[in-house]
């Protein structure tokens, strides 16, 4: 069967729902378990990384959505509208095909490395378009809450990626902006720029589901330009074992300012002045989509390719990388 | 920080109110200006609320306004009740029986956001004027034009009874 068309899923409203929020599959929780239990109490190995594991976790702040502050947000909009006017010339279209009430799951693909200019671009074109006091959520990887320094971003509603903050957030009756792309699709070679690539991260789909909220499909075009982005690094992650330490899949490897070769991204980068260009597509109604009892794959395979369409369209209005 | 936008236009305020009391046709001539809609059940008057978006570089800025001064064929005046801070106005002013002056006035600015804040007003001015002065310009037109139709209609009408 074809899949239904946008312009279907559209079709209908004021669904009252939850966003959805990366959920860690069984069969990764178990993996972890299988590493705890080769790491053994006796391999020193095994004991350094639970140690750091232990040292990170403490660092994670828990599920408080109070954190999220209007007031800090609205005053540092003018810095988040230089930068996005003048650094990265943005263009945000479609922000009215956002629901104007009611929780809803925002799902973009990600890009930038550590340095996420799509994400900055979108917290100030959304809170610009409706006001601050519209609660505005981010699920980010618990590495990012942890690092020193950038606790501030809680105030914007950043918090940890996990089931129960998400749950929380879309209860609350907020607007959640997920990546289920997360580490793996943010570090993508700089020539799979235009690629929308979630890994096969499903947990979005259960999330919109269980809350039975709507999808809406936020895609972003450039933010891979604003530096040489080489490789994912994951055969390096692997063999220093950071996917059992700190859910790190990747071990990036770019060319990017100041550092010039940048492994890792941790400190981050300076980024590019690269033309970014943020679209939101229409919201997705799963259950008026795909009756009653939607099939997770297929509903992932919708999204994915709608989003993947989208980001064609945004990636041939490009003639210059960077530039735009 | 104020901005203005200013014009003559060869019509009677009440002419020129029409167009600005109403915010359906406002809307329509209201230049990057993607939002001006009645939020509520109250359509005109003081206390009528209208969600207002303007389009200033990268984002749309504005939010839920309300109206404070209503005097048909002279003020209208509104404040921001959420979103960016924000004070406009329609002012009119007869300058002859069928000359108007018309002016839209809009000072705004996000309390407490510093030297950035200050920096960002005075970046997107000239956008934010320039958006003004062609709202007006277009407001000229479409009034003028409104009356042009309106005067041959009446002419017609005449030249029909005389015959």
């Amino acid at each position: 069967m074809e899949p239904p068309s946008t312009a279907e899923a559209a079709r209908g409203n004021g669904h009252a729902g939850d966003a959805p929020i990366a959920r860690p599959a069984p069969e990764q929780a178990e993996s972890q378990q299988r590493g705890e239990r080769r790491g053994g109490a006796g391999n020193p190995l095994g004991r350094i990384a639970r140690a750091l594991t232990s040292a990170v976790s403490s660092r994670i702040p828990p599920a408080d959505l109070d954190e999220r502050d209007p007031d800090y947000i609205r005053e540092s909009l003018p810095r988040l509208w230089l930068l996005a006017s003048l650094w990265f010339r943005a263009e945000v279209r479609g922000l009215e095909n956002v629901p104007e009430t009611g929780p809803v799951l925002l799902v973009g693909n990600h890009s930038g490395g550590n340095v996420t200019p799509d994400t900055s671009v979108f917290t100030l074109a959304f809170s610009a378009y409706f006001g601050v006091e519209r609660a505005f959520y981010q699920l980010a990887h618990n590495l990012v809450l942890s690092m020193p320094g950038l606790a501030l971003l809680r105030k914007y509603g950043t918090v940890a990626a996990s089931p129960q903050n998400a749950e929380k957030a879309l209860r609350s009756g907020a607007a959640l902006l997920v990546y289920p792309g997360g580490d793996w699709e943010v570090h993508r070679p700089s020539w799979e720029r235009h690629r929308v690539d979630f890994a096969g991260r499903r947990g979005f789909v259960r999330l919109a589901l269980d809350q039975d909220v709507p999808i809406v499909p936020v895609v972003s075009a450039g933010g891979q330009e604003t530096a040489l982005f080489l490789s994912r690094g994951d055969g390096l992650a692997r063999a220093l074992r950071l996917d059992r330490m700190f859910r790190l899949k990747v071990l990036p490897i770019s060319l990017a300012l100041p550092w010039g070769l940048n492994v890792g991204d941790m400190l981050g980068h300076f980024p590019l002045p690269a033309k970014i260009v943020v679209e939101v597509l229409p919201p997705i109604y799963l259950r008026e989509v795909f009756g009653a009892e939607p099939d997770v794959d297929e509903v992932y395979e919708y999204v994915t390719a709608t989003m993947q369409d989208a980001l064609d369209a945004l990636a041939t209005e490009r003639r210059l990388p960077v530039l735009g | 920080m104020r901005v203005c936008g200013q014009i003559d236009v060869a019509a009677p305020p009440e002419l020129v109110w029409r167009h600005i009391a109403d915010a359906e046709r406002a809307a329509a001539f209201l230049q990057g200006i993607t939002r001006w809609e009645v939020v509520g059940d109250q359509r005109e008057g003081v206390g009528t609320r209208l969600r207002m978006l303007m389009r200033v570089g990268s984002a749309e800025i504005g939010g839920l306004v309300e109206v404070v001064e209503w005097d048909p064929g002279r003020d209208f005046a509104w404040v921001s009740v959420l979103g960016i801070d924000q004070r406009g106005r329609w002012r009119l002013r007869a300058r002859s029986e069928r000359r108007t002056h018309v002016e839209l006035r809009l000072s705004y600015g996000v309390a407490g956001a510093g030297l950035f804040g200050w920096l960002a007003e005075r970046i997107g001015g000239p956008t934010v004027r320039n958006h003004l002065q062609r709202s007006v310009r277009e407001l000229k037109r479409r009034v003028e034009h409104e009356q042009l139709v309106e005067q041959a209609a009446a002419r017609r009408r005449e030249r029909a009874r005389v015959a």
